[in-house]
């Protein structure tokens, strides 16, 4: 009888215990959250904005991300989209891209010189990137899906995910396609399951801790693409904003709330 | 990017104030090397000074042992709304920066 009292409070602590590490782990998270570095991006984009650049010497404020010509209320969460002046569908960095070789007169060339930078310096893509993602913020992610050009992306990143291919043979979903694996502690998710790519998406892109930088999601497919061993793909391709569009579309219905940490 | 942006703020609780102020700074240990194989030299926040209405309420020394891009927070005795408090740092290399804001 007092063998049985003595499990049943034991297993109470253990629980209690469990409970508490739940919460010290979630007030980590918050304390993070609260003093993000992410907030040092955003001002430094919002500078590189409004600061003319170019042979022509003009700022990216009346560029349009979908809402309007310079509107960022929300632009983020509504991207990759179809753009009609492009003819094509854009993520936010693709969009930037364009804006800066049409609005500023920059080459091609010229403007994707250093589209991920370092610590010590990092790109204009980077910055810019928090500081527009941040005007998203408590807004329903909502990619375009109507436009036949939308729904050949989707399916095109789609069906990139599941596509073996290179050296090794694998495939996004080779790592991201079970339950439960992870590399190291490093938890991976199932990116194709809605539940898994929300709070994924809603947060990139993010500041990571580990190499003090603003990373994007144009980054993370050409590093995942480079952890597979293929060759490079090419920024602001229709192969990444393929891929883009199809996890933030799976994604489609959580509130954006980042840029967000990652380890 | 060493005077890069520094983000501050200061909210009035229960009888106290609570100070959060991002800065901006490489924080070198002198430990790193570049890809070159050279050491990278010491560059850190050696002092940080909080004032609260011209007042000093903090001096700190700190060393190279705190993060790159670090993020400070303290809790004031006390406080009102509107007053001033003014946080900034000096490294040893000579460069400083500062930011102000008022309690909200």
């Amino acid at each position: 009888m007092r063998l049985a009292a003595f499990a049943a409070l034991a297993a109470c602590a253990a629980l209690a215990q469990a409970q508490d590490s739940a919460r010290e782990i979630q007030r980590y998270r918050q304390m993070i959250a609260e003093g993000s570095p992410a907030e040092l991006f955003e001002v430094e984009g919002e500078a590189l904005w409004k600061k003319p650049e170019g042979p022509k010497k003009v700022s990216l404020e009346r560029c349009d991300l979908g809402e309007g010509p310079g509107v960022l209320k929300g632009a983020y969460a509504h991207l990759p989209r179809y753009f009609k002046d492009a003819d094509s569908v854009m993520d936010l960095e693709t969009r930037l891209l364009h804006c800066m070789t049409t609005l500023q007169g920059r080459s091609r060339e010229e403007a994707t010189r250093r589209v991920f930078g370092s610590a010590d310096r990092p790109s204009e893509f980077e910055s810019l990137s928090a500081y527009i993602a941040a005007q998203s913020r408590g807004v329903r992610i909502a990619p375009g899906m109507s436009h036949p050009k939308e729904k050949a992306s989707y399916e095109l990143g789609r069906a990139l995910y599941f596509h073996r291919v290179g050296a090794w043979d694998f495939s996004c979903a080779s790592c991201h396609g079970d339950e439960g694996k992870r590399i190291r502690m490093q938890e991976l998710p199932v990116l194709y399951k809605p539940e898994a790519a929300r709070p994924v998406i809603a947060t990139w892109p993010a500041y990571r801790v580990s190499t003090s930088q603003l990373v994007t999601l144009q980054w993370r497919m050409n590093d995942c693409y480079r952890q597979m061993r293929t060759p490079e793909p090419t920024f602001a391709s229709e192969t990444t904003v393929a891929l883009i569009h199809f996890l933030t579309a799976t994604a489609r219905g959580e509130t954006y709330h980042g840029p967000g940490n990652k380890r | 990017m060493a005077a890069g942006p520094m983000k501050m703020r200061a909210l009035l609780g229960q009888g106290y104030t609570d100070i959060r102020v991002l800065m901006n700074h490489p924080m070198e240990t002198g430990q790193r090397k570049d890809p070159d194989g050279k050491l990278v030299p010491m560059h850190f926040i050696q002092n940080l000074t909080v004032k609260v209405n011209g007042r000093t309420v903090v001096d700190a020394q700190i060393s190279q042992a705190v993060s790159r891009n670090p993020v400070f927070s303290f809790r004031l005795k006390g406080g009102a709304k509107g007053d001033k408090i003014e946080v900034s740092w000096l490294d040893n290399q000579g460069e400083s920066n500062s930011t102000e804001a008022a309690v909200a």
